[in-house]
């Protein structure tokens, strides 16, 4: 199937506009992070959340009844949107904007490079960071709705960018067809899963990561004491990383057994302890370690969010050095 | 366990063996439930993931032994170091297995006391309603006109799904306890089954596979699974000795490499045809399309076609007007453009006396190009096509030493004959298809052509079958214990007492907790709530 440059070329393009597009999102969320009160906020709103008045809601029934306490329960009532809106607030919502027109960029070009070479658009290293790229920005935004934490957007950008400056620069493949070793169903659902998992997994590690400067702040309130303090609380950010591993982990499992499957059929055997095999193996089993840590007494709160840090710089290991370094049968880089 | 158990409870007739018996038994004991422990779970799963490391950070022998060799070579004391603690075989060193042990002895030590504990939760129901429904995480109490009989109904309609019991306590009070998310539990326990399960089919997978290569020359050549010495290489499994291999021929009819323009390849495709099983008795062919991820099955084996390279066809026609041909595999040196090496060797025809047909053997050794350039006289190849063929050969005459019990590479001639003077240069040429060179002793030797080769992969593996069933379990199983939630729910009613001013309506109580994951329990707990409680609060303003 030949490639379609025209197509290639606007791909291209995109990319660097998304890329760009996201350098000043980030501008915009740091200037909020460092002058807006959400920060501060944010922490107080989830304290806030657990006195919370009761609503005991639902259509007329029959009996009148009166609440005479309540606790624990979650109320809709204040709407923090109704207050006024500082300036570095107003920079943090046209970040989110941003966010989105370029995450809309970031997902034309992986189109676009798809129709271009008729194929999935991750056969290569380039191809492959830009997908998990976007899965983790998507990521992200459906954090962003669920939790205040829009503030903390530029410490998820800053390596999406820095992952895609590399991707573009130093891993740029040109648009070719793939080699007879991809060519394969299981590249579809096995890359497609490895993406999303580790895509989704940048997520709890940079929560995970802010977990652990906010606890040490906590700690000993004179380290970190400009940015801890701007930081949400710790089960704020203990619950993005829960939360995001615990999608994201049956998304790695079933990557990995997909793997398998299609080792059996391309190379002979389902498992052969290639090195990304290996560090795949070992990632598995260190966000495992997570979410035993979290049902273990004396290992929730900080080892838990450590472990699963170390489960991201694996996981980032993984992309790169296995990719690039180690010569294993996953040289499918297309960077020689 | 029941073992140690009876034993401690007997009474003992000896003096001081009870007690020194007793210690013992608390130090397995105490042994015991430490491994089994949660905590030792995790550090053996940390061990795990640190062990298996410097797989992909060092050359493991069972991948690459040659790699694996000269590093060792390289790095001095240090390699050598390395080696004697197996880092070259990490998976199946000693430490490895032990902490994979371990971690099963833990796992199984974990998981029988948790089966049995959860058979017994489903069978005695959801917990009793706790006296003080104010302690919990969420909690509501309100008061309204429905009589608890409503109240109640209301609820069991509510909490449909739900596993519920319902309890009188005194002075007509009456309470709901509700449940859910039995299947989280269940699942965790199909999960960790599975993995135990994959573990041991792995485990008897490694002692009862093989897997065989063989290059295989893609002109009509056949290759049957009669026996180990059939292949190039052989690789068994600690329980397989190689006699009794599963019966099946192949034989490759053609190869076909595509590539782009560039060289990149597109497809890697062979013509064969097999028989097994009955066919090999009424010697019925199969045809099959081999490709690469479309491996053949046959007879529980499966072959594979790893790669591909070039023959080069040679032809000695002595002086004495005897002519012999060859056409052997080389060896791809360069996989991007197939540059490659190899030595085609050649016996003196005729000659009887051992000795001096020693001295009277051949070899021609170099490079072979399929896309040839020539830079001056250094040949290269531009594409891994075959385009333009050529080779650049040296010919060597003397002793090759085949037959000296060393092994020796079918690639390569014995550089050591080279260096003793043994085995003498008598000429080097470049050739192109149908060019011969002609020997100071009137032997000629030509290049007359190029055949491909195919390089097969036959494999055995019993237990992969159960090795998938085991993770598909484990996968599900997963999922249903990360998706389902624990939840309980309780509801407590106290009827109205006309002559208590307290009490002139119901008072209903409601609490609950989240067995799991705390943080979402909130939300549905006030929509439940509401549910039952069925009104907006009138005015009457909770704290
Ligand atoms: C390679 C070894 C193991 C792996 C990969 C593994 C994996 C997992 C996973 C993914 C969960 C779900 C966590 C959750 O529900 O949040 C889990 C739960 C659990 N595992 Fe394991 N496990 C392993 C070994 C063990 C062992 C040896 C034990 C016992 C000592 C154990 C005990 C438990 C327990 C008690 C839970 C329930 C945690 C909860 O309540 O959420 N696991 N395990």
């Amino acid at each position: 199937m030949p490639v379609d440059e025209t197509l290639s070329q606007f791909s291209d393009w995109s990319y660097t506009t998304a890329v760009a597009v996201y350098v000043l999102a980030m501008v915009f969320f740091l200037v909020e992070q460092s002058f807006g009160r959400k920060g501060r906020q944010a922490a107080a709103r989830t304290r806030d959340e657990r006195l919370a008045t009761a609503s005991a809601s639902g259509g007329g029934g029959s009996a009148p009844v009166t609440v005479l306490t309540a606790k624990g329960m979650t109320t809709g009532a204040s709407d923090p949107s109704r207050e006024q809106r500082t300036r570095p607030e107003r920079l943090g919502r046209m970040g989110v904007a941003l966010t989105v027109l370029a995450v809309l960029l970031h997902l034309a070009a992986l189109v676009l490079r798809g129709m271009a070479t008729s194929r999935v658009p991750w056969g290569n290293m380039y191809e492959y960071i830009m997908a998990i790229c976007l899965v983790t920005v998507i990521a992200w935004l459906v954090m962003l709705r669920r939790y205040p934490v829009r503030h903390l957007s530029a410490f998820v950008l800053l390596p999406v960018v820095i992952l895609m400056f590399v991707g573009g620069t130093m891993l740029y493949a040109v648009a070719a067809p793939l080699q007879p070793a991809l060519q394969s169903y299981w590249l579809v659902i096995h890359v497609a899963a490895a993406a999303a998992s580790s895509g989704v997994f940048l997520v709890p590690g940079v929560a995970s990561l802010l977990y652990l400067v906010r606890a040490r702040h906590e700690r000993n309130p004179a380290s970190f004491s400009r940015f801890g303090p701007r930081l949400p609380a710790l089960e704020v950010l203990d619950r993005i990383a829960y939360r995001t591993t615990v999608f994201a982990f049956p998304v790695f499992t079933f990557g990995v057994l997909c793997g398998a499957v299609w080792a059996e059929a391309a190379w002979g055997r389902f498992w052969g302890w290639d090195p990304k095999e290996t560090v795949a193996f070992v990632a598995w089993v260190v966000y495992a370690a997570y979410l035993h840590s979290r049902a273990t007494a004396g290992w929730r709160g900080t080892r838990a969010a450590a472990i699963n840090v170390v489960g991201f710089a694996v996981t980032v290991f993984n992309l790169f050095f296995v990719n690039l370094v180690s010569a294993g049968l996953h040289s499918y880089a297309g960077v020689s | 366990m029941t073992d140690t158990v009876s034993r401690e409870s007997r009474p003992s007739p000896a003096g001081h063996r009870p007690t020194r018996t007793r210690r013992a038994l608390a130090f397995v004991r105490n042994t015991w439930r430490g491994l089994t422990s949660m905590r030792t779970a995790l550090v053996l799963l940390f061990l795990l993931a640190l062990a298996a490391l410097p797989g992909a950070l060092l050359p493991q022998r069972e991948l690459n032994a040659s790699e694996t060799a000269s590093y060792i070579e390289e790095h001095g004391w240090w390699g050598r170091l390395l080696d004697r603690l197996q880092f070259f075989d990490v998976y199946s060193s000693v430490w490895f297995s032990a902490i994979y042990l371990l971690l099963m002895v833990s796992l199984v030590g974990c998981l029988l006391p948790r089966t049995t504990e959860y058979l017994r939760a489903m069978r005695a129901g959801p917990v009793l309603t706790p006296r003080n429904l104010a302690r919990l995480p969420h909690h509501v109490r309100a008061e309204t006109d429905a009589t608890p009989e409503e109240v109640l109904a209301t609820a069991r309609k509510r909490l449909r799904g739900w596993r519920t019991v319902e309890r009188e306590e005194a002075d007509g009070v009456r309470s709901l306890s509700a449940e859910r998310g039995y299947l989280r539990e269940a699942g965790n326990l199909v999960f960790h089954f599975g993995m135990l399960g994959l573990i041991v089919a792995f485990a008897l997978g490694a002692m009862y596979s093989y897997e065989g290569q063989v290059i295989v020359h893609a002109d009509g050549q056949e290759f049957c699974n009669s026996g180990t010495f059939n292949y190039d290489s052989f690789d068994p499994g600690l329980r397989v000795d190689g006699t009794r291999l599963s019966p099946f021929c192949v034989r490759v009819n053609d190869f076909d490499a595509t590539y782009t323009g560039v060289g990149q390849p597109i497809a890697y495709e062979a013509d064969i045809q097999y028989q097994s099983g009955a066919d090999l008795e009424s010697g019925t062919w199969r045809p099959y399309h081999l490709e690469v991820n479309e491996p053949l099955r046959t007879a529980g084996d499966r072959v594979y076609l790893l790669g591909h390279g070039y023959a080069p066809t040679f032809t000695v026609t002595y002086p004495d007007g005897d002519v012999r041909t060859k056409t052997i595999q080389w060896r791809p040196s360069d996989e991007t453009t197939m540059l490659s090496q190899g030595a085609t060797k050649f016996d003196p025809p005729g000659v009887t006396d051992s000795e001096r047909r020693r001295e009277q053997q051949l070899a021609i050794t170099g490079l072979f190009a399929p896309t040839a350039a020539f830079h001056g006289d250094i040949l290269t190849s531009t594409h891994p096509g075959l385009n333009d063929p050529a080779v650049a050969v040296d010919v060597m005459r003397g002793e090759l030493a085949v037959e000296a019990g060393r092994s020796q590479s079918i690639f390569g001639i014995d550089q050591s004959m080279v260096e003793a003077g043994r085995l003498e240069r008598v000429a080097r040429e470049n050739l192109r298809v149908g060019e011969e060179i002609t020997l100071a002793d009137g032997t000629r030797i030509s290049f007359d052509g190029v055949d491909q080769w195919a390089s097969l992969q036959v494999s055995h593996d019993p237990t992969q079958v159960w090795v998938l069933g085991f993770a598909v379990a484990m996968f599900v199983g997963l999922g249903a214990s990360l998706a389902v939630k624990r939840r309980r729910f309780w509801v407590r009613v106290t009827p109205a007492a006309p002559d208590d001013d307290d009490l002139r309506r119901t008072v209903v109580e409601l609490g609950g907790l989240a067995r799991t994951d705390q943080a979402g329990y909130g939300e549905e707990f006030t929509v439940i709530a509401g549910d039952l409680l069925h009104r907006e609060p009138e005015g009457g303003k909770a704290r």
